[in-house]
């Protein structure tokens, strides 16, 4: 696309998507960060995830102020309608899943013992998911790769199948023995943290493909996230 | 879009219009469905074509002796530009209002009561008085005049003027109105009071608006047509141009990127 005749309309609308790079970044550090430390019991690491989310929270305050000055300022109008708008909706993604990378990196004070290795095995499947979904997804935005974001929308779909199999995996440990609940619920809230990071991440897909495409995609959005309706007595 | 407005019949019509100033092709190759009841916006740089064109449909080019024009006009299925049609007739049918307020140097009265005399619509003074009245309730003017209506219309403020000129081109009953750039005279609260009356009138006439305001275009307009270099590039829902244009000069112009 080419330049705008005023110039400092080019510099706002750069200095909005530079900053929701850095702020993609940010969270997929936390995120890598949040998992390691679950997966190792990393105390420190925990409390540095803990520490540096609010950065993201100042992140997404900053974008969304540019972005509104922006509007005010320029009226912007199509395309550039477009990347304003999806950059205050993507910012507000990335913060949740700051806030979820957090909550994740939260859990690792209340489990005090090593996890069973299968447990240990999907939750890393689900974590290294969870990454591979961030990364895509912004690598989409960054690159305005329609079809990579489209991808990474089908792709939540498996996200959700290692979530339902995990559900399935703690409620048997907790039936086993009650003395695991306390560290199985947590592992709950863990993996559907991470679950509900693959939902955000398709929230962005969507966006992305909005701002490329001028519409919304058009497929049903696949949901397998079957827990709710889980009672633990199935075979 | 509202099917309503998809499905109704078009009240202007053109067909592969093409007019020259002399040598130069100042519209080419047009043809554009006007829909009834509803706003049309046409938008684009200087020099484009879009006055042009909209003069075509009252026929306000027959008066520059350079302009020559080919293709057809259709005002409710019928060719303007047919050798019986009365040109006088013809504007009261398609009023237009213009960048500039122009009301006569006459009273407020006098600038609305004037069309109604000379088409002879009125059959009493009292039937003026009346037509005279309801215009100005129409172009949102009457409070604000009634109790002088015999003091001069140029008097009034310059939103006032433009809501006489609207007044005054209501008052022989057009089909349509044209207006070219409306509101560029105008301070933002007269453009306001503007765009509401054009809000109102749309659900009794067919509207065509000339501005090179492009969110007056996003508020006002149900439809815009983009026009460059003398071509019509785009045309379609206003919500559609103004956040998913199709043609990348569209694209251009609109988000402030023209070369």
């Amino acid at each position: 696309m080419s330049d705008h005749i005023v110039t400092a309309y080019d510099l706002e609308i750069s200095a909005i998507k530079t900053l929701l790079a850095q702020m993609g970044g940010m969270a997929e550090e936390q995120l890598n960060n949040a998992i390691t430390a679950l997966a190792k019991r990393d105390l420190v690491l925990a409390d540095l995830v803990i520490a540096r989310d609010e950065k993201l929270d100042v992140m997404e305050r900053e974008i969304e102020e540019k972005a509104t000055l922006t509007i005010a300022k320029r009226q912007p109008m199509a395309l550039d309608l477009r990347e304003i708008m999806v950059a205050i909706r993507v910012a507000a993604d990335i913060e949740r899943i700051g806030d979820l990378a957090k909550n994740t990196a939260k859990r690792t004070h209340a489990i005090s013992e090593a996890l069973p290795r299968k447990l240990a095995t999907g939750l890393s499947r689900m974590g290294s998911m969870a990454q591979a979904q961030l990364k895509n997804v912004l690598d989409a935005y960054g690159l305005k790769d329609a079809e990579k974001a489209l991808s990474v929308w089908r792709s939540d779909e498996e996200l959700d199948a290692l979530y339902n199999s995990i559900f399935r995996e703690l409620l048997t440990y907790m039936m086993e023995d009650p003395r695991n609940i306390g560290m199985c619920t947590h592992l709950l809230f863990g993996a559907k943290n991470l679950e509900r990071i693959g939902d955000h991440t398709t929230n962005i897909a969507e966006n992305i493909y909005y701002l490329i495409n001028g519409k919304t995609i058009a497929e049903d959005r696949p949901k397998k996230d079957i827990t709710s309706m889980m009672t633990g007595m199935e075979k | 879009m509202d099917q309503k407005l998809a499905n109704s019949m078009p009240r202007i019509l053109a067909h592969d219009v093409n007019i020259y100033y002399g040598e130069k092709h100042a519209i080419k190759n047009l043809s554009v469905e006007i829909p009834d009841r509803a706003v049309s916006a046409f938008i684009g740089p200087s020099g484009c074509g879009k006055s042009t064109f909209l003069r075509s449909i009252n026929r306000m080019n027959d008066t520059i002796a350079s302009c020559r024009m080919t293709g057809e006009v259709l005002l409710d299925g019928k060719s303007i530009y047919a050798p019986d049609v009365d040109v006088v007739q013809l504007r009261s049918h398609v009023g237009m209002v213009f960048q500039k307020p122009n009301p006569f140097p006459k009273s407020i009265f006098e600038n609305v009561a004037y069309g109604p005399r000379i088409h002879g619509l009125a059959k009493n003074k009292t039937d003026l008085e009346e037509m005279v009245v309801n215009s100005l309730k129409k172009a949102s003017l009457f409070e604000e005049v009634k109790d002088r209506l015999n003091a001069s219309g140029t008097g009034l403020s310059g939103g006032q003027q433009q809501r006489l000129c609207i007044a005054r081109a209501i008052a022989v009953n057009p089909e349509v109105i044209l207006m070219d750039e409306p509101c560029s005279a105008l301070d933002p609260i007269a453009t306001a009071r503007i765009e509401e009356l054009i809000d109102e009138l749309k659900q009794n006439y067919c509207i065509i608006i000339v501005t090179h305001s492009m969110q007056q275009a996003a508020r006002v307009s149900q439809r815009t047509a983009f026009f460059h270099l003398g071509t019509l590039v785009e045309y379609g829902e206003t919500n559609d141009i103004f956040t998913s244009p199709k043609d990348k000069r569209t694209q251009d112009y609109i988000t402030g990127r023209f070369g």
